[in-house]
């Protein structure tokens, strides 16, 4: 009773933040509501018995990417962006009955199912070392091409996010003194043709 | 039984899953975009656990946290081309980002 009460607590908080993340147009209040959806999302994990990966989801996600996210955020300013009006409202209202319908497909796939399957036996409570022992074993490969991936990923955010000039531009001018002052061959061409 | 069933869980993820698809569908602002991304992968880790957890299988904690590496590394090269094209367009609207539509 106590435990699918407190899961009731928990997923009617994610599935809440969920939704004012998609309803409020404000991203900072979305990213900040994407933190208290992700916290809820380890709560789940902590009550499924994952321990690490509840440790794991709180430092990489709510730590590491939000700060990215709402650093981002400040960097951009992206407010003023979705305050016209929408010229394509109709449109993206289509994405209502669509979602509403693959909703309505997994559920019924999920209420439809043959047997639920019994909880085998108590949740492991201290399955680190397991995980551990799985990722060196099994998972080797998978394991060492992550750590390859988040090396290129690192190395192609550099070369992306840096300015055109590298290391000749004067660091605190800003995106705005970056784009107006350098002279940027092919920057310039699109923004014209933009307007 | 008093602790919720696998079909609790599977549930709250596929709403999740949905919400995140209804954002990704209907936000204009590219970092929006990308906040409804990380509601899906969401979705789908608790998809991952919920099974591992039922069905006694260790290997759904360890798919999570391949999810959880490579959202990483999707965030930050997403973040960064968005920042690249905010420097270029001095936009991040993604009606406007149609330089490739023939």
């Amino acid at each position: 009773m106590m435990a699918r009460a407190a899961f009731l607590v928990i997923a009617g908080i994610a599935v809440a933040a969920a939704l004012a993340l998609v309803l409020r147009r404000n991203t900072v209040h979305g990213a900040l509501f994407l933190v208290v959806n992700l916290g809820c999302v380890a709560a789940l994990y902590l009550m499924l018995g994952a321990i690490f990966l509840a440790a794991a989801q709180i430092i990489v996600y709510a730590g590491a990417i939000m700060v990215l996210f709402v650093f981002a955020i400040m960097v951009l300013i992206p407010g003023k962006e979705e305050t016209g009006p929408d010229p394509r409202r109709t449109w993206r209202l289509l994405a209502a009955p669509l979602g509403g319908a693959l909703l309505l497909e997994l559920i019924l796939l999920v209420v439809g199912r043959t047997a639920a399957p019994a909880p085998t036996g108590a949740a492991p409570s201290d399955n680190v070392a397991a995980i551990g022992r799985l990722l060196f074993t099994d998972y080797l490969l998978p394991f060492e091409l992550t750590s390859v991936l988040l090396l290129a990923a690192m190395v192609g955010v550099l070369l992306l996010a840096r300015s055109r000039e590298g290391s000749a531009e004067p660091q605190g001018a800003g995106p705005e003194a970056s784009v107006r002052g350098s002279a940027k061959p092919q920057g310039s061409e699109p923004e014209a043709s933009l307007r | 039984m008093a602790a919720p069933g696998l079909s609790a869980y599977l549930i709250l993820a596929a709403l999740v899953f949905t919400i995140g698809l209804f954002g990704v569908l209907t936000r204009r602002n590219a970092i929006g975009i990308l906040l409804g991304i990380e509601l899906m992968l969401n979705a789908v880790n608790i998809n991952l656990v919920a099974f591992a957890r039922f069905e006694a299988d260790l290997a759904g904690l360890v798919f999570t946290l391949f999810v959880i590496a490579i959202t990483v590394a999707e965030v930050g090269v997403g973040l960064a081309i968005v920042i690249a094209i905010f420097r270029v367009r001095r936009t991040v609207d993604a009606d406007h980002l149609n330089l490739l539509r023939g």
